[in-house]
């Protein structure tokens, strides 16, 4: 009894010279005072036990994305990009996903006891299934990146989630959509898949079947919870490597068929240039230094891990090279964890800043030897007007450049 | 050599079964059901360019001018099909083009295939009251969108299941398609990045 008494007598001293010490220079540190002052409590609730919430202290959000508001006056959500300036490892938690539509959808609203995925046409046995029935299959669990045709960088761009927020990755988990075509029985003269989902207009894509019979998920997991309802809840198809409108969303159906369909999402990407329509299909070999990056600032000189993210459409990430000087020589980064094929793999890179302004960029090499250029690269490639701003061609993947001033501000160096 | 071939064409039936279940690849796992041919019809709604999957139905552009009013569509798309907020439905006063392209991205005159026209309209309009269209409503507009464009001259034309694909429509073949895909490869031959 005495001796709690004594503690408890000790815990009372300790708090006022803790609460002492904040009214002194946050520099001068008080003798006694403690590194950091003792923090509040989150008291326990019923809802922070069924599902547990981030710190009060953490505000990091999704912006809307592509000069539209999401949700817009009707609540319709189009395009919402992922804060990838404070993503830490290579996860991005299913509430920062980002998220895209193709004019404005609203989230449909399933109950998943009532959904149904039905495989039809070129078959030899049409199948229904129930989501229970599908999570009886074998299933997969793979991480795997999704990205937006629309990510692309411009000079008024200032953060990394302006320029980069429209790719996101998770850990998927569901059926190969080749388990269910075998199922099914696929006819000989079946070189297409159409897919499509129970939104409002009922998006659908054409996919090729090699590629739907190599790597494609037909997933009810994310990130080793339930899909969420803005990335296709219950069911939502993964194409991995493909540009985000093929990783169709609420998946209702799979048509096999013997030809392009030409249908819905694929007139979006209808083009008279043979190379755009390959530049704006499979992701290309991108990267880009989540921090610094723009809009931070660096408090002062000295050391910095400087990371950021490498993916590909083409396969594994095989290695990132960093460059401080705006493209002079340029280093090896470390690749955290083991590179995933089609998934995002974090780059790090130890930088002693020397105070001085200076440039920083990486470039992904990918395991099929794809090189992420430079604009300026791009341009000379199509032999572009040199005196005009460089057009990359398709898909978005060249090198971004942040400028660090001698201030530490880092801004977005496009020009 | 009788009995033997008796036997041989008993078990005939059986020795072609098993072929052709073993080249259409068994079910592994007998899970799913078989979907009546009513539910297969209700959600079979992306439309080939052949017009396979067509619904009976038809449609003038002369009756498509009214319920391009009635239905809404000119609130967003204009009255001209040209003005509104939402994209142009006639093609762009550029003259007499060699390339179709010129006439600018505009559904009914770029597209392909008129099947791609039908299917926009039926599973994308109107704007939140998709799927509402009749398949005679959608045969009509299709039409009128196709008067308007010059893709037909008879505002009279009919339009059905048989004669919507058979359309010509200028860039019929002038398109690119995507590259054939296989594991493993770039995105385009012969470019480094």
């Amino acid at each position: 009894m005495d001796s709690q008494k004594t503690d408890r007598r000790e815990f009372l001293k300790r708090s006022a010279a803790v609460a002492g010490g904040l009214t002194l220079g946050a520099a001068e540190p008080a003798l006694g005072q403690a590194v950091a002052p003792v923090p509040a409590n989150i008291l326990g609730t019923d809802e922070l036990v069924g599902y547990g919430d981030r710190s009060r202290f953490v505000t990091s959000e999704r912006i809307p994305h592509g000069g539209r508001a999401s949700p817009d006056t009707f609540g319709l959500d189009f395009h919402i990009a992922t804060p990838l300036q404070d993503s830490v490892g290579v996860v991005t938690p299913s509430s920062l996903h980002y998220m895209g539509t193709t004019r404005g959808s609203y989230v449909p609203d399933i109950n998943p006891a009532e959904h149904r995925l039905m495989i039809h046409g070129m078959v030899e046995r049409p199948l229904v299934f129930t989501m229970e029935e599908i999570k009886r299959l074998p299933s997969v669990t793979r991480m795997h990146f999704i990205e937006c045709a629309g990510n692309r960088s411009n000079r008024r761009h200032t953060t990394v989630q302006e320029t980069h927020g429209m790719t996101s990755n998770a850990e998927w988990t569901g059926v190969l959509l080749s388990t269910l075509l075998e199922e099914a029985g696929v006819q000989d003269d079946a070189d297409w898949i159409v897919a499509e989902g129970v939104e409002e207009v009922k998006g659908a894509s054409s996919i090729p079947m090699t590629k739907a019979m190599d790597d494609v998920l037909i997933c009810y997991g994310m990130n080793g919870e339930d899909v969420r309802p803005q990335q296709g809840f219950p069911l939502r198809m993964l194409a991995p490597g493909f540009e985000g409108i093929f990783n169709v969303k609420w998946l209702r159906r799979i048509k096999v068929v013997d030809r392009y369909y030409m249908t819905y999402n694929d007139y979006g990407h209808l083009t008279q240039d043979p190379v755009n329509a390959a530049l704006g299909y499979q992701i290309g070999p991108k990267s880009v230094i989540t921090h610094p990056s723009g809009g931070q600032q660096l408090p002062g000189k000295g050391f910095y891990e400087v990371s950021g993210l490498a993916w590909s459409g083409g396969g594994r990430v095989d290695r990132v090279e960093v460059t401080t000087d705006g493209g002079l020589t340029w280093t090896d980064a470390k690749l955290r964890g083991t590179a995933q094929p089609m998934a995002h793999t974090r780059f790090t890179f130890e930088w002693d800043w020397d105070g001085s302004a200076c440039e920083l960029q990486s470039r992904c090499i990918d395991e099929i030897g794809q090189v992420q250029p430079s604009r300026a690269q791009v341009a000379e490639f199509w032999n572009q007007p040199p005196d005009q701003p460089p057009r990359v061609r398709g898909q978005d993947n060249s090198i971004q450049p942040w400028r660090v001033d001698s201030d530490g501000s880092i801004h977005n160096a496009i020009a | 050599m009788a009995v033997f071939t008796m036997r041989l064409l008993k078990f005939l039936p059986l020795l072609m079964f098993l072929g052709i279940s073993a080249n259409a690849q068994s079910p592994t796992f007998g899970l799913g059901r078989t979907p009546t041919a009513g539910e297969i019809e209700a959600w079979d709604i992306a439309i080939s360019p052949t017009g396979d999957e067509l619904p009976v139905g038809s449609g003038t552009a002369n009756q498509g001018s009214e319920l391009y009013l009635s239905k809404g569509c000119a609130g967003c798309h204009g009255t001209t099909g040209a003005g509104g907020l939402a994209p142009r439905l006639i093609k762009r006063d550029v003259g007499e083009v060699d390339d179709p392209w010129q006439y600018g991205r505009v559904l009914p005159i770029r597209s392909p295939f008129a099947t791609t026209v039908w299917d926009f309209i039926n599973r994308g309009m109107p704007l939140g009251q998709e799927g509402t269209l009749t398949p005679d409503e959608v045969y009509s507009i299709t039409a009128y969108l196709f008067f308007l464009n010059d893709v037909i001259e008879d505002d009279l034309m009919v339009l059905d299941e048989v004669s919507l694909p058979q359309i010509q429509m200028p860039n019929r073949d002038n398109w690119a398609q995507v590259p054939d895909w296989f594991p493993g490869q770039p995105r385009l031959q012969g470019y480094p990045y």
